[in-house]
């Protein structure tokens, strides 16, 4: 199986890199290592999003209220940063992270304690949180003139060549290989997806786990919120509107299994860096940006369908073979 | 309370009588909201109790309360269709197409139950025929249906429709009742029967609460799938010929976020998400609920996306209710 896994990320990275030498043919300096590193800046954020999205599909689960979290915690940091310019940015982080964690906490809470499927509670709190942005801000605008010159040039400062915004996406991506791969709380959620009942023999707390999971899917979002309101300047109501979609798509065609279990961090990372080549490409080789949604819906279907293909070997043939055999005795 | 309660409990199976279990069932309790609704509504806005107030009030769930009910029929088998709204935009953006090329009023119609029943066999097919499971194909459907509508119009939209075309939105059948709200009976007690006096009704319950069992009775699972994913595509046809009239303009934004209040109208009408169990009258009373919550909320002057907070919030809190009263009664 792990073999598998391999290839699967092995393929993607193939797949990528002959999607940029073909739309480097078309559009001169397409792969251009300056040009390369703005298409990682551009999907920094859907890479720590779909980080996110990643631990709570893991567990079995969906979290279909990141876009919504974002553009609340967004709204609240660029409105309390326009109120209070004196405030240190890093208190307005942790701030962000602190709401987005909440947000994720109730969403978990409500999984956990009350056992409401996950698309039921995150479809609800997707509309309550960003209808609570529109009550807090009443519709209006944050614009860059009301906030405040470090607010909006920490992520753009460049380090060795990249902004920070694209290190705190590296930070983050090594910080979420560790957690997956090293620490217990990241076993417990391959473990809750994959079989259930065998965790809970384990002794691993599913319910928990599911919550935690979705508290650091709703940090994640938190912190998105400040840096996408920080890198485009502007904190509205309707920000990243439908944005859950792409979290969702590039953890599906990075090969994470909707049904729990089966992933990995490298996976929804070249998931998120898929997408965003495509994104960068559409206009560059000339087609419309209008065209994207399409595109990014036929990548799903594609990605589940081969995603599929890919799972379909183990539990359901036993599964058949038993019941047959049961039948026939 | 004391022992009498307590040798009561000491049958485990009993059910109590008939008429109790009617009166605590979910349509009961839901229709006395409705009621509760309906006379907030009266107390707080003098415009509320005024026939054709109420007349136009049925216009903001009858297009929506039509997808529910075939959307019902997929959740009690246990599946799901996110992009009805998108099949809306796609369907109606086809029309826009062709009353452009100048077509009429009739081929306008059958070209939306077209596209919407394409739209249903592609979702059909990928879960039932591809055996995928239904919450992403149908993220990525909804993304693709559409992603279709923006590349034909970007930013444009789509205006002349025939004047004829207009009586399936703004027509009135007789006095006070509108086409749509008439069609909306009719379509409720056409999925009633189909639902609880069909063998068809009686297999969708089966594969919702059982499809292992239900592969073994002999029931073709992926049949009865393919023909509910079908059937709400053709509904959210009718619903796209619908909105189109009554709109009388079609941009590819049209019916965005649909898909949550139609999913809401089901699970608030006492369908279980988990399959296998629910009702049309359910979804019947739902669907007057949500319409008098978001008609009494406008007359009070509260903006659309406040009101979808009271709409996330109905959805939860339905759900979370009976659980909460579950455990209560469990702890006891």
């Amino acid at each position: 199986m792990k073999k598998l896994f391999k290839h699967r990320e092995i393929l993607l990275v193939v797949i990528i890199a002959i999607m940029i030498a073909g739309f480097a043919t078309r559009a001169q300096g397409f792969a251009a290592p300056g040009n390369l590193a703005n298409i990682f800046n551009d999907t920094s954020i859907l890479i720590i999003l779909a980080l996110g999205q990643m631990t709570v599909i893991l567990t079995k689960s969906i979290d279909l209220s990141v876009a919504a979290n974002l553009a609340f915690t967004g709204m609240a940091v660029a409105m309390t940063d326009a109120a209070y310019p004196g405030l240190p940015l890093v208190l307005l982080v942790v701030m962000a992270i602190g709401i987005g964690a909440f947000l994720g906490a109730i969403n978990g809470y409500l999984v956990w304690a009350l056992q409401i499927p996950s698309i039921v509670v995150t479809l609800g709190t997707l509309t309550i949180y960003r209808g609570m942005a529109f009550v807090l801000s009443g519709g209006a605008w944050v614009n860059a003139h009301q906030m405040t010159p470090t607010f909006l040039n920490i992520p753009r400062m460049p380090l060795l060549g990249l902004p920070m915004l694209s290190w705190i996406a590296v930070a983050i991506v090594i910080g979420g290989w560790f957690v997956m791969n090293r620490l217990p709380f990241g076993r417990a959620t391959y473990a809750s997806g994959g079989n259930p009942t065998a965790a809970v023999y384990a002794g691993i707390d599913v319910g928990r786990t599911l919550f935690f999971a979705f508290v650091l899917s709703g940090a994640l979002a938190g912190l998105c919120g400040y840096l996408w309101v920080s890198r485009y300047a502007v904190a509205y109501v309707d920000v990243a509107i439908g944005f859950e979609l792409d979290t969702v798509a590039a953890c599906v065609i990075g090969g994470i299994s909707i049904a729990g279990g089966i992933g990995s961090v490298a996976g929804a990372v070249l998931g998120a860096l898929f997408l965003g080549v495509i994104k960068n490409a559409l206009p560059v080789i000339g087609i419309s940006p209008f065209a994207q949604m399409a595109i990014s819906g036929i990548v799903i279907i594609l990605a589940v369908v081969f995603n599929a293909r890919a799972e379909r070997r183990v539990g359901r043939i036993i599964l058949r073979n038993r019941a047959a055999v049961e039948v026939q005795a | 309370m004391s022992d009498v309660t307590n040798t009561k409990r000491v049958i485990p199976d009993r059910l109590g009588t008939k008429a109790s279990r009617i009166l605590a069932s979910w349509e009961v309790l839901l229709f006395a909201v409705a009621v509760a609704i309906f006379v907030f509504n009266a107390l707080a806005s003098p415009y509320f109790l005024d026939v054709w107030n109420l007349s136009d009030a049925t216009f903001n769930f009858t297009e929506k309360a039509m997808i529910a009910f075939a959307m019902a029929l997929l959740v009690i088998a246990g599946e799901i269709d996110l992009s009805v709204a998108a099949i809306i935009a796609l369907a109606s953006t086809a029309m826009g197409g062709a009353a452009q090329m100048g077509i009429g009023t009739a081929g306008l119609v059958a070209i939306g139950l077209g596209v919407g029943l394409a739209c249903g066999a592609v979702n059909g097919l990928l879960v039932s025929g591809l055996k995928l499971p239904s919450i992403v194909v149908t993220i990525g459907t909804m993304s693709l249906f559409r992603g279709i509508s923006y590349i034909v119009l970007g930013d444009q939209a789509y205006g002349k429709y025939p004047e004829s075309f207009a009586f399936f939105g703004q027509g009135y059948v007789v006095w006070a009742f509108s086409f749509e709200f008439v069609l909306f009976a009719a379509l409720a007690i056409v999925f009633a029967i189909l639902l609880h006096a069909t063998n068809f009704g009686r297999q969708i319950f089966v594969i919702g609460n059982n499809e292992f069992a239900a592969r073994f009775s002999g029931i073709p699972v992926e049949r009865v799938k393919f023909i509910l994913f079908l059937l709400t595509g053709l509904m959210s046809g009718v619903a796209a010929v619908c909105l189109t009239s009554r709109l009388g303009s079609t941009r590819p934004s049209i019916a965005q976020g649909w898909e949550l209040e139609v999913v809401t109208m089901v699970v608030l009408g006492g369908i279980s998400i988990l399959g296998g169990a629910g009702t049309i009258g359910g979804v019947v009373i739902a669907a007057f609920v949500m319409g008098l919550v978001t008609f009494g909320l406008g007359l009070l002057n509260v903006p659309g996306i406040v009101m979808s907070i009271f709409v996330g919030l109905l959805l939860i809190i339905t759900i979370a209710v009976p659980i909460i009263g579950r455990r209560i009664r469990e702890m006891r």
